[in-house]
């Protein structure tokens, strides 16, 4: 039997063209399973487009996008994203999950016990019930990690997860990023946070005008970027400089 | 002359006692729009769902023909549904022609370009918030549009609504399909124009008085499903 892990994923030479504007330009660059890759740039800087198009949600204009073991076309995804502004469905809680586990082909005896866990890990179990859409922010993307993390997936792409949110929700929703990865799931993060890039990053990649200018150990990029972009990235967001 | 408040006491007695003539065409006309309307949208809503979710070559020209089909002309639809099912007609072996059933199948080609259109769009916008997620979490083609259905039910709930009330407010397609059969065919609205040319004013505005309710009802309902699953959904 070959090795049917998705990762690690390639991409060759990657560009993304969109109304004659080149959000992306030939990126090449492999996400290797266990570290926390987080992709860090400037707004506008091609790095939510980069995510979609590992995600598999747009297709690059030229380049490839290789896993390691691909997916196979209408069977359950093995891998999963949570966007900034969490997507919930009108249903409850509960509902919500068990429609996930329903496209993902669970059987329907197995999807009640399944969903319960799930709200249990992130600590919404008293909220089973509850019509989704009424959640708080915090809790609606905790959820939305619950339904991401609920299907055990190899990758859990996350764009700016908790950019809508108030200091203490996204503390939360942190914590949650860092027990889905700690169960085993490899962490790509898209954010524009500094300080959410180091408490969740092992690595960066750094995204500047649709280019990998610079990629590196956390530690090493925020104590000595290698280009000049990274260096002044750094400088116009650290707001005590 | 004091005929019109003197027709309006007389119809609102019809109503009172439950005039058996007057429950009769009401009867009629209820069992015919609600058969009508629940055929279209058994159609209507998973065409509509499917047009806004699915990419297919001719998509757009669809799209284009069904909003153009809600304008349709109802005395239009009356005639090609009576040139389809007359004696020499391509469906004229049914011998459906002045019954209730080629007053429903009139009544259904009427709304469901209303129906279909209104989903469509609805489902759209619901399809470009959610598609991304959907996509994510390995949804198909159907499984997004059926998921998009149920999302939007409360909301699709007011559409079958709209589209009951032109069903029952028609006149010229069930005239013409139907020929206003005293007892047969006989529903509301050809009533209320048959009523008003012979001069038989109470029972024309009896019935108005109660179309109008009706109409009125309807869309109390529509409007108190949509504010209640609001509240309790968001």
């Amino acid at each position: 039997m070959a090795d049917a892990r998705l990762l690690p994923l390639k991409l060759d030479d990657v560009s993304f063209v969109a109304g004659g504007r080149t959000i992306l330009d030939r990126i090449d660059l492999t996400l290797e399973p266990g570290v926390r890759s987080v992709i860090l740039g400037a707004n506008g800087a091609g790095k939510s487009v980069l995510l979609r198009i590992c995600h598999g949600l747009i297709a690059p204009t030229s380049g490839r996008v290789r896993w390691n073991t691909p997916e196979t076309p209408g069977a359950p995804r093995r891998q999963a994203m949570v966007f900034q502004r969490p997507v919930l469905f009108r249903r409850s809680v509960l509902g919500n999950l068990r429609f996930a586990l329903k496209l993902a082909n669970v059987p329907r005896h197995e999807r009640e016990a399944r969903a319960h866990v799930a709200l249990a890990r992130v600590g919404l179990e008293g909220l089973a019930e509850r019509p989704a859409r009424v959640l708080s922010g915090g809790e609606q993307q905790r959820l939305a990690l619950a339904r991401a993390w609920m299907l055990a997936p190899e990758v859990l792409f996350l764009d700016e997860p908790t950019a809508s949110l108030d200091p203490s929700a996204a503390r939360e929703v942190e914590s949650v990023i860092a027990a889905i990865h700690a169960a085993g799931t490899k962490i790509v993060l898209v954010t524009h946070n500094l300080g959410q890039a180091k408490r969740l990053g092992d690595e960066i990649l750094f995204i500047n005008d649709g280019r990998l200018a610079e990629r590196a150990p956390v530690d090493t990029f925020f104590r000595q970027p290698a280009t000049a972009e990274a260096a002044a990235f750094l400088n116009g967001e650290l707001p005590w400089h | 002359m004091n005929t019109v408040p003197l027709a309006f006491a007389e119809a609102a007695s019809m109503i009172a006692r439950g005039d058996p003539r007057l429950l009769e065409i009401i009867w009629l006309s209820v069992r015919v729009s609600l058969t009508s309307v629940t055929v279209a949208a058994l159609l209507a809503l998973p065409a509509g769902a499917a047009l806004a979710v699915a990419r297919f070559p001719g998509r757009r020209a669809t799209i284009v023909v069904l909003n153009a089909l809600l304008g349709l002309p109802a005395v239009v639809v009356g005639l090609a549904v009576y040139l389809l099912l007359s004696r020499a007609g391509p469906l004229g072996a049914f011998g459906i022609l002045f019954t209730p059933a080629a007053m429903v199948v009139a009544q259904a080609i009427l709304v469901f370009p209303l129906l279909a259109a209104l989903t469509r769009q609805l489902v759209a916008d619901a399809w470009g918030v959610s598609r991304e997620q959907l996509l994510s979490l390995g949804a198909g083609t159907g499984a997004s549009a059926l998921a998009l259905l149920f999302d939007l039910r409360f909301t699709l709930v007011t559409v079958v609504l709209a589209g009951f009330g032109r069903a029952i407010a028609e006149v010229g397609a069930v005239m013409i399909v139907g020929g206003n059969i005293d007892g047969v065919t006989r529903v509301m609205t050809t009533a209320i124009a048959l009523e008003t040319s012979k001069g038989d004013l109470p029972l024309a505005l009896g019935l108005g008085i109660v179309l109008l309710a009706l109409v009125l009802a309807l869309n109390i309902v529509a409007h108190l499903v949509k504010e209640g699953a609001q509240r309790r959904h968001g």
